[in-house]
């Protein structure tokens, strides 16, 4: 294979002339198809994606034209469970409600409006082409398969891509403000690992924005009748009823009281698992428990050690903390990532340092693509920086964001314009101004690439059950480019599931499941049984204590460098952990009330459990991809694919022994583009 | 730029509440040894860990992002929704705001149309069901023109982000003598009308979502502008003119028909 042909082409296409066009142009025909392995050890076992056959380009079009349809009148006969509300879960709720179906939409928050969609800073993707540098669908396609090192799937990226336009006309129309030009006009900004500017942006609130734009829709259908929302309540099992999934048992966060809900469908939209490490910018309510749930009522945990470590977070300051906060990749526009080149400056004040005794080590090693270098490789490079001893602030652990330059260049007001709102969250928590002096920042957990392993249908191997958004596995391989997550939320919610859902719901009669039904009975029990256990213990330590001691194990063992011998040593750790916590835990009060404690404390019980299938997975991929760091399979920092070996979704089922889960293997077929090294040089 | 590891010693007075109908009480704990960067909820983590160490019941209060965007924390500290800092969210608090020695007193957001669950958390799904009521375009997925079809200008589009950066945590209702919603509802009226997207229900939105605001209990507006002294995203109370404005010329052409 050729491997460094293909990205020769960030430079190339700097200069897109025609000689050089023709020049690269083969490299995504099919001349190169025999460079393909296809041996036949790489048969997938698991159930086909579903994708239709054909030219890329075309395959969601004709998949639409082929899918089932339930007609306008017997739509309301169908109840579709959506579980968050999200991005994701709440655009979905809105655009099936608009369809006619009978939504029921939950959410452990006290309104769908605060979902951790609410957080997203920088901006949403989409292949407008609005400002004329050469964007189009194949293009955002290309670089997402890219960027997520060549471990997503073609077919479902590119319809993302396809999608992504229409998301943009969409949230404009309900009244979402982005950012537009003094001719009233869409305004652009560039995001890592991409050479044009296609990112739609509110400020540095974009997840706020939109996020509100589908609450807005969830509440035009709430109030029509279309959508009954269930807020401040958690899901706590997924319900099957031979072997479809049909319902879920939740719990009133408020009473305490234990119920089912019947439906003829599950959407779980409930985002990642980043939470496993405890320290992380998920909200603190952010947990893994309905994705586990499922899991380990049947559905397949895909790539899990696919985690996204995001470079800029503001760095830990006590053993108290209780959170990471972001501070948002579109900074790296007109941000400067340096450290100090001699060891002995790191403690001196960071203005008293020469410009030659600086070292801005992304503009160093990744020329083409400098401080906008995708987020895996970002995070690792600051990482390098700190393990070599030049890391500043406490403990080392940090490194320089320099606004300087660009305030000289572009004026303060212009700067504060940009990142105000993060300039002053930087402030809140660290004391200091970053007009004045550079910020300090540090890689911190940040989103999942992992997730339920669903088809191109966005159904997962339980019939029924389909996954959307951070949720599932699907779009973003080994590692998320950044204003890509809130793109596929909205894409899944407003375009996907409603076109692809009806091929479930055309094969089942509506309705002919109830709560009164054993199978709901049975789970009912089940959970009941578990919180009463939570509540019996009456150790010694807090559920809090257990996730820290568990989250900074994931973190030394399993984050941004991996080795055998460290996840060996976790996957040791943690069921003793684990067996701790099930003998010494303490959750106060009762079941019959508003208990967070209770809440949290099934919560780190399942991030136990989950933690071990996480390392399991990191130590089962034998290379180095994406967000994915095998510290044996690199070439000198950058991570060595091994396509050979490892170019497979790595589908998890549950046993029923946690230490021996059973793996799937679903081989990447790419038609259209080929395996080639990442290099952003 | 060395961090300061100083520490605080506080006598803190915590609002406990069993539930909506129970009767509450000030609760005395000695918090000692708190880092002055930890943030004011991971002052209040340190103190429940003590309480469940020791037995006891920690202090049931909401919070989720740790921020300063969802909305779900609240808490009145000294007297002030979100505490003494201007344009921050109790989650963007951090202790050193405060002096070693002080006595804090933490409460509720208090309205009788956030009535509280326990201790410090409320329930503010009203704010919720004023949005039903109008708060949004009717936009159908997939009926939308291209984004660029219409053009909004600059200073209306940037006016109209800076009324819809409201978090819809309620401080504005816990400051008001009169727990109005006015700043609530304005800032997402001023919002959507602003645009050319909301112009067709602008009439209709105004009316709808000040006649819920009414019928959840919240009160009325006398221009006393507590709510923008307090508002963490400093959501401006020039909205609440504008939102009369609105309303009044509403409530004309609902009269005339």
């Amino acid at each position: 294979m050729e491997k460094i042909q293909v990205w020769v082409s960030d430079v190339v296409l700097l200069q897109p002339d025609r000689a050089v066009l023709r020049k690269i142009k083969p490299m995504f025909s099919d001349s190169e198809a025999e460079a393909r392995i296809t041996d036949s050890r790489r048969r997938s076992d698991t159930p086909p994606d579903g994708a239709p056959s054909g030219p890329l380009a075309s395959k969601w079009t004709r998949h639409k034209d082929t899918s089932k349809l339930i007609s306008p009148a017997n739509r309301r006969k169908y109840t579709i469970i959506v579980v968050g509300s999200g991005l994701a879960g709440a655009s979905a709720a809105a655009t099936l409600s608009e369809q006619g179906y009978n939504v029921k939409c939950f959410c452990y928050q006290d309104s769908p409006r605060r979902a951790h969609s609410i957080a997203a800073q920088g901006g949403i993707n989409a292949a407008k082409n609005y400002q004329n540098d050469g964007d189009s669908v194949y293009r955002l396609f290309y670089e997402t398969i890219k960027g997520g090192d060549f471990r997503a799937r073609e077919a479902n990226v590119y319809r993302l891509a396809e999608v992504s336009a229409s998301i943009i006309d969409q949230c404009v129309a309900q009244g979402v403000p982005f950012a537009r030009e003094y001719g009233g006009l869409l305004a652009n900004r560039s995001f890592g690992g991409t050479q044009v500017s296609r990112t739609f942006y509110a400020a540095g609130q974009t997840g706020q924005q939109l996020l509100l734009g589908a609450y807005q829709s969830l509440s035009k259908e709430i109030a029509k009748g279309g959508v009954t929302m269930y807020a401040r309540t958690e899901m706590l099992d997924l319900v099957t009823v031979e072997g479809h999934a049909k319902g879920v048992v939740v719990r009133d966060m408020v009473t305490g009281k234990i119920s089912s809900h019947a439906g003829d469908a599950v959407l779980l939209c409930t985002g990642g698992y980043g939470n496993v490490f405890y320290l992380s910018t998920n909200a603190k309510g952010c947990n893994v428990t309905s994705t586990w749930r499922a899991h380990k009522r049947g559905a397949w945990f895909a790539n899990p050690c696919y985690t996204q470590i995001h470079p800029t977070c503001i760095p830990v300051s006590g053993a108290y903390q209780s959170k990471l906060t972001l501070m948002s990749e579109s900074l790296r526009n007109d941000g400067r990532c340096w450290v100090p080149k001699r060891k002995e400056d790191c403690g001196k004040p960071p203005g008293s340092i020469a410009e030659e005794d600086r070292d801005y080590y992304l503009e160093r090693k990744y020329p083409s693509f400098g401080n906008l270098a995708p987020r895996d490789i970002a995070s690792r490079s600051a990482k390098e920086q700190c393990d070599d001893g030049r890391g500043v602030g406490p403990g080392g652990l940090g490194v320089y964001l320099d606004f300087a330059d660009s305030i000289k260049r572009l004026g303060r007001k212009a700067i504060e314009e940009r990142y105000g709102n993060l300039f002053q969250m930087y402030e809140q928590i660290t004391g200091e101004n970053a007009y004045e002096q550079p910020m300090r920042i540090f890689p911190a957990v940040h989103y999942t690439m992992g997730g339920l392993w669903v088809d191109y249908n966005l159904m997962s191997n339980i019939p029924g059950l389909h996954v959307l958004g951070e949720a599932n596995f699907s779009d973003h391989g080994a590692n998320r480019l950044g204003a890509s997550a809130l793109m596929q939320g909205l894409a899944d919610g407003y375009f996907v599931i409603p076109a692809t859902l009806p091929n479930y719901l055309a094969t089942q009669k509506p309705g002919v499941v109830s709560e009164r039904d054993a199978d709901f009975k049975r789970v009912e029990a089940d959970v009941n049984e578990r919180t009463s256990k939570l509540l019996s213990i009456n150790g010694k330590r807090s559920a809090d204590s257990f996730h820290r001691e568990l989250g900074l194990l994931i973190w030394d063992k399993c984050g941004m460098a991996r080795t055998k011998e460290g996840l060996t040593e976790a996957l040791r750790k943690i069921p003793a952990l684990r067996e701790e916590f099930w003998s010494n835990l303490r959750v106060p009060g009762s079941g019959d009330q508003f208990n967070p404690q209770l809440a949290l404390a099934g919560r780190v019980a399942d991030f136990l459990e989950f933690g071990e299938l996480l390392c399991n997975d990191a130590l089962q991929r034998e290379e180095s991809c994406g967000g994915h760091f095998r510290s044996e399979h690199q070439d000198e920092g950058e991570a060595r694919r091994d396509d050979d070996q490892f170019s497979y979704v790595a589908a998890w089922e549950y046993t029923g022994d946690l230490a021996r889960p059973k793996l799937h293997k679903e081989w990447l077929e790419y038609e259209e583009v080929h395996f080639s090294t990442r290099s952003y040089r | 730029m060395a961090v300061q590891k100083n520490s605080l010693d506080l006598t803190l007075k915590i609002w406990r509440q069993a539930g909506p109908d129970a009767a509450g009480r000030f609760e005395t704990h000695e918090a000692k040894g708190i880092p002055d960067s930890a943030s004011f909820l991971e002052m209040l983590d340190i103190v429940n860990e003590r309480i469940i160490t020791e037995g006891g019941e920690p202090v049931a209060f909401d919070h989720d992002c740790r921020e300063g965007i969802c909305g779900m924390c609240s808490l009145v500290i000294n007297g002030m929704p979100h505490g003494p800092n201007r344009g921050v969210t109790t989650c963007q608090l951090h202790m050193r705001s405060f002096r070693s020695g002080d006595t804090i007193w933490i409460e509720p957001f208090r309205a009788n149309a956030f009535p509280v669950i326990r201790d410090l958390a409320v329930d503010r799904r009203a704010f919720d069901r004023i949005v039903q009521a109008g708060g949004y375009v009717s936009v159908r997925t997939g009926s939308a023109p291209e984004a660029n079809g219409l053009p909004v200008a600059k200073q209306d589009a940037d006016a109209a982000f800076a009324a819809a950066a409201c978090i819809g945590c309620g401080a504005c209702v816990a400051a008001c003598k009169n727990a109005s919603a006015m700043l609530f509802v304005s800032a997402k009226v001023t919002h959507l009308n602003l645009l050319p997207q909301g112009k067709p229900e602008a009439q209709k939105r105004a009316l709808s979502m000040v006649r819920a605001m009414d019928a959840e209990g919240f009160g009325n507006c006398t221009n006393q502008y507590e709510c923008e002294a307090v508002c963490p995203k400093s959501i401006s109370a020039d909205y609440i003119r504008k939102l009369n404005r609105d309303y009044r010329n509403s409530s004309l052409a609902d009269i005339a028909g």
